[in-house]
């Protein structure tokens, strides 16, 4: 059986305030098959070293994007390194294919809960649909894009609950690493929690 | 106090108040303003100054005592064994062969015993620091080769110093038609010959062990009291009580003040010791040189004129030729060995010194004496001259050229940026420029510098910025930006007044060291200021925050929030500062601004005014809404 490698793209421009990213960060799985990359911590000057970035997304099997969900998107230094590093001819184009096949999806954190996300709540759309840029992305990049991990209303949490969510982003950790995606469909989950909740 | 003193405080003070004005104005040394006024009142002038004149020299002399103290304070043993190449070869080469030169010329020519030729050489081999490092500072060479050999064989000469007035009674004893009696006044030269060497070598001893162990921590003391006027008087009291001391066992006082600051080179007391004894010295050096003036004899001048202007002339040829050879065998180029030949061309202030010396002990006639301090008085008053000479005169035909030779074929191209000073920073600003495919034609005053900026093709115009020709030849009519990045803050300020003045369309982005040079481009309306202390001071501080445990983007952040309030407050403060009285900046009124700048700092919220991504801050505020 194979593991796969997991990297973490982590953004976040004020983590030390964050509580909940805080606490998923610190609790995060220890294991040598998770690589925590974090971007802001990285370049805070925004000078991103393309050729790292790209050694690094080829070290590994799944790629997430985790970061805070600010007005419907990413912070900026992610923006700009999807920007920067996912050049013509190396992840996209004709000879583009250093990313083919690999896994890649969102782990957001947002102070709205989930029911403002759809058509009839305020925030009009859901998650998936205002996350489509992302997946396009990733589309033309020829990767195999998840639907997001989302942890909704961090402005009101508690830490015990946030405690909550961090294990079960261990536990999707966890069984990324030892199973994959194998051959599942996720037309049934809108996020990743709800999948990683059906497994043992 | 009689009324006497008086009389002769002002008749001293306004002498010096009024000629070494003008002798500035006129380019000329602060010295020669000095001599000047000490012949316009000397006797065969206006005869302000008579007898008592003799009382007041005696305690210039103390000037002499102290000059060499803070020569001594000066000589930081790392530096000098860094230079010590230079200052032992160049300098010895300089002064024994300059001796040995006119030391023969002495004996053989003019047919002196061998002791008045041996401490007229002496005298008259070495250079005047005081008006060499003058000039070099007021032509921005010290950071030069010609400017950095200067320094060498200057700091040599002042170490001669010592030996040879050490020398010079020894020569007296030599000599039996002196009276012996007025010399060894000291204590114990009743003592056998072993004994009296004892006790100098036990003196010498002690001005070494009680500047380490109790003068050192004597200053700790004294500055716990935090009255400046006591650190002074401490000081004072070191140098006087050296002095003291070297009398007693018959050594001189000035070799004692030497050794003495030799000893508190080290100590951290090192730059307030100067900066207390520094106005004493000045002031007590410049009676001095009123005294010189006023001494010399006029009388026996004009009865041999001939030899003077001859002596003078042989004198400045002979200290040309034996630098310019040391130049030559030190491989400087021809421009940079004229400058360095011509400006150490004159005799200096220990000539003086040397001389009155020797005139107290009776070794040197009289009027030889006189006619030597004429001659060394003449000779300082060349050096501008001379100067100006090769400026003319010789430098464009053997020093590097101000433009580049032109290709026949070659077009001239006008190059949109001009940089001002190519030392460390400006050549940073030009390689960025250039790595960016933007070409600048660059002024500098370094003739080795641009010689080498050539080979590598740039356009490099050599000479002084403050030149309007130059500016001119450079494009700066034209041009759009004009880069001011010379090291010398002063002289930087005078290019962009120039720039202002003569082209006002030229757009200026100015260096600055500090904030006093920031307060001073502010008031001359100059827009675009760059601190060199500014910026890296703010990196460091990011990168302190971090090693602490900051997030490095918030670190950078604050970073760069603080830049802003800086630069938005120095331009505050710049308006503010013309609210008081003082416009010279004193180490006191730093302390003040520096002062200001913290309470400023007190009242300021560096955190984060926007609230983006602050997780915290929403929580609290939602929460709130939903009560």
């Amino acid at each position: 059986m194979t593991t796969n490698k997991i990297l973490i793209l982590f953004a976040h421009p004020l983590f030390e305030k964050s509580m909940i990213n805080r606490i998923l960060i610190e609790y995060l799985l220890d294991s040598p098959n998770v690589t925590l990359h974090d971007l802001y911590e990285e370049y805070p000057e925004f000078d991103i070293d393309i050729k790292r970035e790209q050694d690094l997304l080829m070290e590994h099997d799944i790629i997430i994007w985790h970061h805070p969900f600010y007005w419907y998107s990413c912070p900026p230094l992610l923006k700009q390194w999807i920007d920067l590093v996912l050049e013509y001819n190396w992840a996209y184009g004709k000879s583009g294919n250093a990313l083919k096949d690999k896994i890649i999806f969102q782990a957001i954190t947002t102070g709205g809960s989930e029911e403002n996300y759809c058509s009839e709540g305020r925030d009009r759309f859901t998650i998936s649909e205002l996350l489509e840029p992302f997946n396009q992305t990733a589309m033309v990049c020829k990767m195999n894009y998840l639907p997001p991990f989302v942890i909704h209303g961090t402005h009101k949490m508690n830490s015990k609950e946030a405690l909550d969510k961090s294990r079960m982003y261990n536990k999707l950790l966890q069984h990324l690493i030892e199973n994959g995606i194998g051959k599942e469909t996720f037309e049934n989950y809108p996020y990743l929690n709800q999948w990683i909740q059906t497994k043992q | 106090m009689d009324n006497g003193f008086f009389v002769q405080a002002i008749i001293y003070l306004s002498a010096a108040v009024v000629f070494v004005p003008i002798a500035k104005k006129i380019g000329l040394s602060s010295i020669l303003g000095y001599l000047f006024a000490g012949i316009i009142i000397g006797p065969f002038v206006l005869g302000l100054i008579g007898q008592r004149g003799e009382d007041i020299m005696h305690f210039a002399e103390f000037g002499v005592v102290m000059m060499l103290f803070l020569i001594g304070l000066e000589l930081d043993p790392h530096k000098f064994w860094k230079m010590r190449k230079f200052i032992l070869g160049m300098g010895s080469l300089q002064v024994i062969g300059t001796s040995i030169l006119l030391f023969l010329l002495g004996v053989i020519l003019y047919d002196w015993s061998w002791q008045v030729a041996l401490i007229i050489a002496m005298a008259l081999a070495l250079s005047s620091t005081a008006i060499v490092l003058q000039t070099l500072k007021e032509k921005s060479l010290s950071q030069t080769s010609m400017g950095r050999a200067s320094f060498a064989v200057l700091l040599f000469q002042d170490i001669a110093v010592i030996p040879i007035l050490a020398v010079i009674p020894l020569l007296v004893s030599a000599n039996a038609s002196i009276p012996l009696e007025d010399l060894n006044q000291s204590i114990i030269s009743d003592f056998a010959a072993w004994i009296q060497t004892l006790i100098v070598i036990g003196a010498i001893l002690a001005v070494y062990f009680a500047g380490r162990y109790i003068f050192v921590p004597l200053l700790h003391v004294v500055a716990k009291t935090r009255l400046q006027e006591l650190f002074t008087a401490s000081a004072l009291l070191l140098v006087v009580a050296v002095s003291y001391l070297m009398q007693l066992v018959g050594l001189s006082p000035a070799l004692g003040a030497f050794m003495a600051g030799v000893v508190l080179a080290n100590s951290e007391f090192r730059h307030e010791l100067e900066g207390d004894i520094a106005p004493f010295k000045g002031l007590l050096l410049g009676l001095f040189f009123i005294g010189v003036g006023a001494s010399i004899n006029f009388q026996l001048i004009i009865d041999d004129p001939i030899f003077i202007l001859v002596f003078g002339l042989t004198l400045i040829t002979i200290k040309f030729l034996v630098l310019f050879g040391i130049g030559i065998l030190y491989k400087k180029q021809s421009d940079q060995n004229f400058l360095f030949s011509f400006g150490l061309s004159q005799a200096g202030e220990f000539g003086f010194v040397i001389m009155s010396f020797s005139m107290q002990l009776n070794i040197i006639p009289n009027m030889l004496a006189n006619q030597i301090l004429a001659i060394i008085a003449l000779s300082m008053l060349s050096t501008p001259f001379l100067l100006l000479i090769n400026e003319k005169w010789i430098d464009p035909y053997f020093g590097v050229k101000e433009k580049a030779d032109k290709k026949a074929d070659t077009i001239e191209e006008q190059h949109e940026v001009i940089i001002a000073g190519f030392g460390h920073f400006g050549s940073t600003i030009g390689r960025l420029l250039r790595a960016n495919g933007v070409k600048a034609t660059i002024l500098d005053h370094d003739s080795e510098r641009v010689d080498l900026l050539r080979k590598m093709g740039f356009k490099v115009y050599y000479g002084d910025a403050t030149r309007l020709e130059l500016l001119k030849a450079a494009g700066a009519e034209d041009a759009k930006l004009f880069i001011a990045a010379i090291d010398n803050p002063s002289v930087n300020l005078n290019v962009v007044e120039i720039i202002r003045k003569n082209f006002p369309n030229l757009k200026i982005l100015t260096r600055a060291r500090n904030r006093i040079d920031a307060y001073e481009l502010i008031d001359h309306g100059v827009e675009n200021i760059y601190r060199e202390t500014l910026y890296t001071a703010v990196h460091l501080g990011v990168d302190a925050l971090t090693q602490l445990g900051h997030r490095k983007y918030s670190a950078t952040r604050q970073g760069q929030r603080f830049i802003k309030y800086d630069e938005a407050s120095i331009r505050e403060l710049a308006a503010k500062r013309h609210d008081k009285m003082a416009y010279l900046v004193t180490a006191q009124e730093q302390i003040e601004l520096q002062e200001q700048i913290l309470k400023n700092d007190l009242y300021t919220n560096f955190e984060a005014k926007d609230h983006a991504w602050d997780s915290a801050f929403l929580k609290r505020e939602i929460n709130n809404d939903d009560k």
